[in-house]
């Protein structure tokens, strides 16, 4: 995964990500058009596929509506990286094949603009122009299968079969 | 081994004889629950992994509040979709649109009950460890996977233990106590952990200021509120369901407990300011500030005992020109209690606009937003940017007493 950072503060909430009044919408297409436009009604237009978010703590807090990862897929994000992570969009997240990385201390080292690869097998993220490495919490074998799969549906399916 | 409650619970869910905070277990679910606003893509989800029928059709609820009547063409299509689920499926605890908001609804109409494992598609679900019940909120994928196997995977939580000790004075409720609490932790504070309210001023609380309590554990990133069952707890339960049930405790030297001591003699009425529910501050503090918009109702505090403290305050008086108040029980039955005791006289007479049981502005998605620029005080649970409609907008939350204070002022107003 490679792509520019999208810097955010401390306890983007999921009325941010995707306001109640588009709950109604499923597709994650549609949900991207409405995607952060509290905080930026661009958003959608600037950010590019592949692209990364960058939070800071609590990330993903309040609601359950697995619809706020879906936006962030729909909208081309590839990985959402922050301090830290609310319970509930955690899990819906890997559910439905978004990567989270978990980086306590990386808002000091990255910045809006900056581009970086994520190496999910190493555990790393690498900013490009310096070639410095900052770690992440590494995800388990059968997450990173998971989201290598696109989400838990299509990996329970594929155990199925 | 000693245990906490919430270890309690999920160890019989899964069918250990113990468990403890940190391990990763499979367990049974009791109630799975969902609305018409994240039940559809539930929905989408479970006929994606293709299972025919649900496990258990009895122990699944459809409840719709968030967006009734639909106000749309697309919300009147997620009903058409949750109805001909729930007929396909055979589930007969379906509650269309006149009924009210999910978590009034589930306790009131005898589906909680304590030691059960509840999990539904909505982060408040923490609301019915009211009850003594594990109840946590979860997404649409993880509720397709309940749907078609009946079971789910708990990371077993730590729990931290508030023990709450004081009167409170009058004009005081179990909203500010819990609003403190959030300021004091922080929005993060309880991240992944059982939030239990413990100690004598719960004890002296009623089953609903327990509700309001558990409700917003999730606003410190609680997995679940906790309340261990008392006599309240089970003439609630007896009044309310048939269902039989196990009353868990927490062993007070459970090596996961973490107790945090507050004291509430002296607690104000508190406000959270925008645009976060940590941001709270004495009324004191924030008195007199203006606003457009009451809105007296929600999951947290819709439900009759709010509304009587509302209409103790607003009767004979006026809601004050500028500004609009909505008042939206909770439930059918709280709408009712509320005509018979003559409450919605008050409420009407006073100018308030009185609305059908439902989710209202909580979640900016049905009636009642606000436009750039306004504020609105409300009784609900969150205030983020854009929760209520536009952005550039503000909430503030607050009790339902200081909510009907300042619909009369027209500013922020201490009611005592």
């Amino acid at each position: 995964m490679k792509g520019k950072v999208w810097k955010f503060g401390d306890d983007i909430d999921t009325d941010i990500i995707i306001p109640g009044r588009y709950l109604v919408m499923r597709d994650p297409k549609e949900l991207a058009e409405h995607v952060m436009e509290g905080l930026d009604p661009e958003f959608n237009k600037k950010v590019k596929e592949g692209d990364v978010i960058l939070g800071g703590r609590n990330f993903g807090c309040g609601s359950s509506r697995e619809h706020a990862p879906l936006a962030l897929i729909g909208a081309g994000i590839s990985a959402v990286i922050a301090e830290s992570f609310a319970r509930i969009f955690y899990r819906n997240s890997i559910n439905v094949g978004l990567p989270l990385l978990e980086a306590p201390g990386i808002s000091q080292h990255l910045e809006n603009g900056d581009e970086v690869e994520i190496d999910m097998k190493k555990g790393v993220i690498r900013k490009i122009n310096s070639k410095e490495e900052y770690p992440f919490q590494k995800l388990p074998e059968f997450m990173i299968e998971i989201l290598e799969k696109g989400g838990l549906i299509p990996y329970v399916k594929e155990k199925m079969d | 081994m000693t245990m906490t409650m919430a270890e309690k619970i999920l160890a019989r869910a899964a069918g250990k004889k113990e468990t403890e905070s940190g391990e990763i277990v499979m367990a049974n679910i009791d109630v799975a629950m969902t609305h018409d606003l994240t039940g559809p893509l539930s929905v989408e989800s479970f006929e994606k992994i293709g299972t025919p029928k649900v496990w258990d059709p009895e122990k699944i609820v459809v409840i719709f509040d968030h967006q009734v009547p639909a106000d749309s063409i697309d919300a009147a299509n997620n009903h058409l979709i949750m109805r001909e689920f729930v007929k396909n499926q055979n589930i007969n605890n379906f509650y269309d649109v006149n009924e009210g908001v999910c978590h009034q609804i589930l306790p009131e109409k005898g589906h909680i009950v304590p030691g059960e494992l509840v999990v539904g598609t909505d982060s408040h679900t923490c609301t019915h460890g009211a009850l003594g019940a594990f109840s946590t909120g979860i997404g649409s994928t993880d509720m397709a996977m309940v749907f078609s196997t009946g079971q789910l995977w708990f990371k077993v939580p730590e729990t931290i233990r508030f023990k709450i000790e004081g009167s409170l004075r009058p004009h005081v409720y179990a909203k500010d106590v819990v609003l403190d609490i959030i300021g004091k932790v922080g929005a993060d504070g309880a991240t992944y952990k059982a939030c239990e309210f413990a100690g004598e001023t719960v004890t002296n609380m009623s089953v609903s200021d327990r509700m309001v309590m558990c409700n917003m554990a999730i606003e410190m990133g609680g997995k679940t509120g906790l309340v261990e069952p008392d006599q309240k707890t089970l003439q609630y339960v007896q009044n309310h369901s048939s269902k039989s049930y196990e009353i868990m405790k927490t062993d007070l030297d459970a090596p996961s407990l973490e107790n945090m001591y507050i004291d509430v003699d002296e607690l104000e009425p508190q406000i959270a300011c925008p645009h976060n529910v940590d941001n709270v501050k004495g009324v004191s503090e924030v008195q007199g500030i203006e606003i457009d918009q009451v809105f007296l109702g929600s999951c947290t505090n819709g439900r009759i005992s709010d509304l009587r403290d509302a209409a103790k305050i607003l009767k004979g008086k006026k809601v004050n020109s500028g500004v609009r108040m909505l008042v939206i029980p909770a439930s059918r039955d709280i709408y009712r209690k509320a005509l018979d005791e003559g409450l919605m006289n008050i409420f009407v007479d006073s100018g308030a606009l009185v609305c059908n049981p439902c989710c209202g502005p909580c979640l900016g998605g049905h009636i009642g937003l606000l436009g750039p620029g306004e504020v609105s005080l409300s009784t609900s649970n969150r205030n983020f940017k854009g929760r209520q409609g536009s952005a550039d907008a503000e909430v503030y939350l607050s009790s339902a007493a200081v909510a009907a204070a300042s619909a009369i002022t027209g500013k922020i107003t201490d009611p005592r």
